[in-house]
C-alpha cells in the first residue's frame, strides 16, 4: 500500500471525526427541541404548518406500539406511492425521454428497496425511470427512509434515558424534524457543491451530439452476433442528478440516478466530489454516536461505540485497499499494474481513471460499512479478496458504522447482548446505562441480530438450488456463487450494493429480494422499538461498584469480539465457498 | 423549549424531549394515524420530491449554468451552452479507434462503446476467462496499431471502466500512445507531451483523486494543432510552437 493510500484514508477519517462532535451536538438539539441557530426560525412556521395539517401536536407522546404502527403505516403508504408512480410514469409529467411504465415485479422490488433504505436496483436509472419518478418517488424515499431510521434511533435513545413512562416520542415529529432541520439543509448546500464540480441538475431532455469522428463499433467480444454498426452520434443522459445524489449519500441510501452509480462521471466527476460523497456517507451514522452520548448524559458512552465502529470499518477497508492496489495477478503478464507517478495502477477493470483503485476501495468500503450501497467502481470486478471485504462489512449486520440511525440502533442491539454476556460472566444482573437488561430485551435484541444473517443465508441457499436463481449468474465458478451471496446479503442487510453482474431483474429475484428487504428492515425496527418501550418503563438503577463500565477499551474489545463471533463468523462457510475459493484459484493460476 | 413550538406546547412539563416526565398519548385511533401518515407523506413528497429538486435546478442554472446542463463543449473544446454546437460533454468520454487519435479506455456499454444513455461496466470477475480474452484482444489491437512499440501497456488502457464513459485515462496510458500519434500526425513526441500536459488534471488540491488526461479534449486539441491527414509533403513536426500555445 502506497503512502498516498494511507493519506487518503487518514484524511477522510480526520475530516469525518472532526465533524462528529459539532454535527452530533446539532442532532441532539434537533431531537431535544433546543434552538437551532436560526434554522428553527426559518423552518419553524413550515414545521408547525405540517403538524397542523397532519392533525398532530408536537407534544403528543406515543408508546412504542403506536410509534411502531406509525412507522409501518407511513412506510407502507410510501411503498404504495413509489409503486404507483413507477407504474404510471408513462402518463405522468417530467418524462422527456418517454419512459414506459415499470413492469410490476420490478416496480415492487424498487418500491420495497427504496422505502427500506436499501436502494437495491434491478434497473438502470437512465433507461428505466423518468425524471418525475426519480424526483417524486425515489428522491422522496431517500429522505423519508433515512428520516425513519433516524427516528427509530432517537426513540430507542429516549427509551434508555427516560424512566417509568410509556412515551418514547412522536414518530411524525421525529421524521419531520429529521427532514427539515438535518437532511434538507445539508442537501441544499451539498448538491450545489456537486453541481459546481460538474454534476448536472436540469430538467431538459437527454443531449444528442454528433461525434467528432463516426466509428464502426467493434463486434461485441462476448460473442453476441451483432452486426458492426456505424455510430455517428452520442446520446448523453442528464437530469436532476445533483439533488438526488446529495441525499443518496447523506441518507446512506445509495440508489444511483444512473446505472453506474457513483462511478458515472455525472454522479461523481472529480476527486473532490468523491471525497465529499464519502464524507457525507459516514457523517451522520458516526455523528449519531456523539448525539447518543449527549442524550444519555455521558458522552464517553458514545465515543466507545464510535471507536468500535471505526475500528471495524478500518479493519476491513485497509485490506481492501491493499488488495485492489496490488492488482489482478492474472493480468500481470499483459500489462503494467504498478502504481507510479504517471498511473494509479492496480486492478483497474471496473474502475474509473480519475478515482483509481485506492479511492475506489475506500469508497466501496465506506458504502458497504454504512448501509449506503453506492459504488464508484464495479465490485464484481474486484479481486476475490478485494470483493470479500465489502461483502463481509455488510455481513456484520451494518454496524460499522451502519446506516443512518439504523447503524447505531443495530449496534446498540449488540451492546445489549455484550452487556448481558459480560453480566453473566461476572454474575451480576446485566445493566446498561442504569437500565436492567432482562429476558424481554434479550429476546428482542436476538431477533434483530439474527434476522438479517438468516435471511441472507436462506436466500442464498434457495437461489443456488433453483433454476431461476442460478440463471442470473454472470461469471462462472466460485465467483458466480459470490454474486448470489452478495445479492442476498446486501438485500437482507438493507445495503443495496451489488456484484452487478447478477441479472436481478427477473420475477424470482425481484419478488424474493423485495420480501427479504421488507422483512429485514421491519424486523430490525420493531425489536429496538419494543426494547425502547420496555426500557422507558423501567427505573434507573444508580451505578454501584459492581456495575460494568460500558465506555472502557475493555468493553469495546468485548463488543467487537461479540460482533465477530455472532455475525462475521456465521458467514465464514459461505465465504469459503465464494471469494476465498476464488482467491486460492488465482494463487494457483487455475480457473 | 424551542421557539418553534408555538402555542401547541404551552405546558413546559409536557416536553417530548430529554428525560422529563411525559404524559401518556392523548389521541389515538386508526383514522387519526392514517390521516397523519397520508398528509405527512404528501407534504414531504411535495417538499423533497418537487420543491427541493426544482429549486436546486433554478439555483444551479443561475450559479453554474454550464455544469448544470451537462458540461457541454464545442468542436474547439470550449464550454458551450448551445446543444446545437455541442460535440460532447467534457465529463463524458467518446470512443475513438482510429490510430491517429488517442484511444480512450475500453468501454463495456451496450450495444456500442461509450453509450452515454446506458452506463455500466463489464462486471467480469477477476478470474473470468472472458476478461483475459478481452485483455489479450486489446493488447493485440494496440500492438497492431503501433508495430514495434513493445513498452509495457498501462493497465487502465486495457481494462474497461466502471461507467463505460470514463472521460479520462492515466498519463501513462497517453504517453504509451505517443509514438503512434507522433508518426501519423508528424509531430514530435516532446510537443505531444506538452499537449498531454495541457489536458492533464488532478489530483485535486494535490490530494484528492488521481492525475488523469481528458481524452476527448486532448483529441479535439490534436485536430486543431495537427490535423490528420497531414498536408502532403509537410515536414515532420510541421506544427509551429505558437499554434500549440
Amino acid at each position: 500500500m502506497t503512502g498516498e493510500a494511507w493519506i487518503s484514508i487518514g484524511l477522510l477519517m480526520l475530516v469525518v471525526l472532526l465533524l462528529v462532535k459539532p454535527v452530533g451536538a446539532f442532532l441532539a438539539r434537533v431531537y431535544e427541541f433546543q434552538p437551532l441557530f436560526g434554522l428553527d426560525k426559518l423552518f419553524g412556521p413550515l414545521e408547525r404548518g405540517i403538524y397542523r395539517l397532519c392533525g398532530i401536536r408536537m407534544d403528543d407522546e406515543q408508546n412504542w406500539k403506536q410509534y411502531a404502527a406509525a412507522c409501518l403505516v407511513f412506510n407502507f403508504l410510501g411503498f404504495l406511492a413509489v409503486y404507483a408512480i413507477q407504474r404510471l410514469q408513462g402518463s405522468l409529467p417530467l418524462n422527456p425521454a418517454g419512459m414506459k411504465a415499470v413492469p410490476p415485479s420490478l416496480a415492487f422490488n424498487t418500491a420495497a428497496s427504496f422505502i427500506t433504505n436499501t436502494n437495491w436496483q434491478n434497473y438502470a436509472g437512465e433507461s428505466t425511470m423518468s425524471y418525475g419518478t426519480q424526483m417524486a418517488a425515489l428522491t422522496v424515499q431517500n429522505f423519508l427512509s433515512a428520516a425513519t431510521g433516524m427516528a427509530i434511533l432517537v426513540a430507542l435513545i429516549r427509551g434508555l434515558v427516560r424512566k417509568t413512562t410509556s412515551g418514547i416520542g412522536n414518530f411524525w415529529v421525529d421524521v419531520t424534524r429529521s427532514v427539515l432541520y438535518v437532511l434538507l439543509p445539508i442537501c441544499v448546500i451539498f448538491s450545489l457543491i456537486l453541481v459546481s464540480q460538474g454534476v448536472p441538475q436540469t430538467l431538459e431532455r437527454y443531449v444528442h451530439v454528433k461525434l467528432v469522428e463516426p466509428f464502426v463499433a467493434p463486434a461485441v467480444a462476448s460473442g453476441a452476433a451483432s452486426r458492426p454498426e456505424a455510430v455517428a452520434s452520442q446520446t448523453i443522459a442528464v437530469g436532476p442528478v445533483a439533488s438526488q445524489e446529495a441525499i443518496k449519500e447523506l441518507g446512506t441510501n445509495g440508489g444511483g440516478f444512473f446505472n453506474a452509480n457513483s462511478a458515472h462521471p455525472f454522479e461523481n466527476p472529480t476527486g473532490l466530489t468523491n471525497f465529499l460523497e464519502e464524507t457525507a456517507i459516514l457523517l451522520i451514522p458516526l455523528a449519531f454516536c456523539y448525539t447518543f452520548g449527549r442524550m444519555v448524559g455521558d458522552t464517553r458512552q458514545g465515543w466507545a461505540i464510535l471507536a468500535a465502529m471505526v475500528i471495524l470499518l478500518l479493519a476491513f477497508m485497509i485490506p481492501c485497499v491493499i488488495t485492489e492496489q496490488a492488482g489482478n495477478p492474472l493480468l500481470a503478464k499483459y500489462c503494467n499494474q504498478r502504481p507510479t507517478a504517471l498511473q494509479p495502477g492496480g486492478n483497474m477493470e471496473g474502475k474509473e481513471a480519475r478515482l483509481g483503485p485506492v479511492n475506489s476501495a475506500i469508497f466501496d468500503s465506506t458504502a458497504t460499512g454504512t448501509s449506503t450501497g453506492a459504488v464508484n467502481s464495479m465490485l464484481d470486478s474486484f479481486t476475490p479478496l478485494g470483493g470479500l471485504f465489502p461483502l463481509w462489512l455488510i455481513q456484520l449486520s451494518e454496524v460499522a458504522p451502519g446506516g443512518i440511525g439504523s447503524g447505531l440502533y443495530g449496534m446498540l442491539m449488540f451492546v445489549l447482548v455484550t452487556v448481558f454476556i459480560a453480566g453473566l460472566m461476572i454474575g451480576r444482573t446485566p445493566e446498561y446505562l442504569g437500565k436492567k437488561i432482562e429476558a424481554f430485551e434479550m429476546k428482542m435484541a436476538s431477533i434483530a441480530i439474527l434476522v438479517p444473517p438468516s435471511l441472507a443465508l436462506l436466500g442464498t441457499a434457495v437461489a443456488c438450488v433453483i433454476a431461476q436463481g442460478v440463471a442470473g449468474i454472470a461469471n462462472p465458478g466460485a465467483h458466480g456463487f459470490t454474486e448470489i451471496l452478495y445479492a442476498m446479503t446486501s438485500q437482507a442487510n438493507n445495503n443495496g450494493s451489488a456484484f452487478a453482474g447478477l441479472n436481478g431483474d427477473t420475477p424470482f429475484y425481484n419478488i424474493v429480494g423485495g420480501l427479504i428487504m421488507l422483512i429485514a428492515r421491519y424486523w430490525t425496527i420493531i425489536p429496538p422499538l419494543a426494547i425502547a418501550g420496555s426500557l422507558a418503563n423501567k427505573k434507573i438503577v444508580p451505578a454501584g461498584s459492581g456495575t460494568l463500565s460500558t465506555h472502557t477499551p475493555l468493553f469495546v474489545f468485548v463488543l467487537l469480539g461479540i460482533i465477530v463471533v455472532v455475525v462475521a463468523l456465521t458467514f465464514f462457510p459461505a465465504l469459503a465457498l465464494g471469494p476465498l475459493a476464488e482467491q486460492l484459484q488465482t494463487f494457483a493460476g487455475h480457473f | 423549549m424551542s421557539a418553534t413550538d408555538g402555542s401547541a406546547n404551552a405546558d413546559e412539563s409536557n416536553s417530548p424531549g430529554g428525560r422529563r416526565q411525559t404524559k401518556l398519548p392523548r389521541r389515538g385511533g386508526v383514522l387519526a394515524m392514517l390521516r397523519a401518515a397520508l398528509v405527512l407523506l404528501t407534504l414531504c413528497s411535495v417538499l423533497t420530491g418537487i420543491v427541493y429538486p426544482l429549486v436546486m435546478t433554478g439555483i444551479a442554472r443561475v450559479l453554474f449554468p454550464w455544469q448544470a446542463a451537462g458540461s457541454l463543449i464545442n468542436r474547439k473544446g470550449q464550454p458551450t451552452l448551445s446543444r446545437r454546437s455541442a460535440i460532447g460533454s467534457a465529463q463524458i468520454g467518446q470512443y475513438f479507434n482510429q490510430p491517429w487519435y488517442f484511444w480512450p479506455r475500453p468501454s463495456a456499454t451496450s450495444p456500442v462503446p461509450y453509450n452515454a444513455a446506458a452506463s455500466g461496466g463489464s462486471n467480469l470477475g477477476p478470474t473470468n476467462p472472458t476478461l483475459i480474452a478481452h485483455i489479450k484482444q486489446r493488447v493485440q489491437a494496440l500492438r497492431n496499431a503501433d508495430i514495434g512499440n513493445s513498452a509495457p501497456i498501462p493497465v487502465d488502457l486495457l481494462t474497461s471502466s466502471a461507467s463505460g464513459l470514463d472521460p479520462d485515462e492515466s498519463v501513462a496510458a497517453a504517453y504509451y500512445q505517443i509514438p503512434r500519434i507522433a508518426r501519423l500526425r508528424r509531430m514530435s513526441p516532446a510537443r505531444l507531451k506538452k499537449l498531454i500536459a495541457r489536458y492533464t488534471s488532478g489530483p485535486q488540491f494535490g490530494l484528492l483523486g488521481e492525475k488523469v488526461v481528458n481524452v476527448l479534449e486532448l483529441n479535439l486539441a490534436l485536430d486543431r494543432v495537427a490535423p490528420y491527414p497531414p498536408a502532403p509533403g509537410a515536414p515532420f513536426d510541421h506544427v509551429r510552437s505558437s499554434t500549440v500555445r
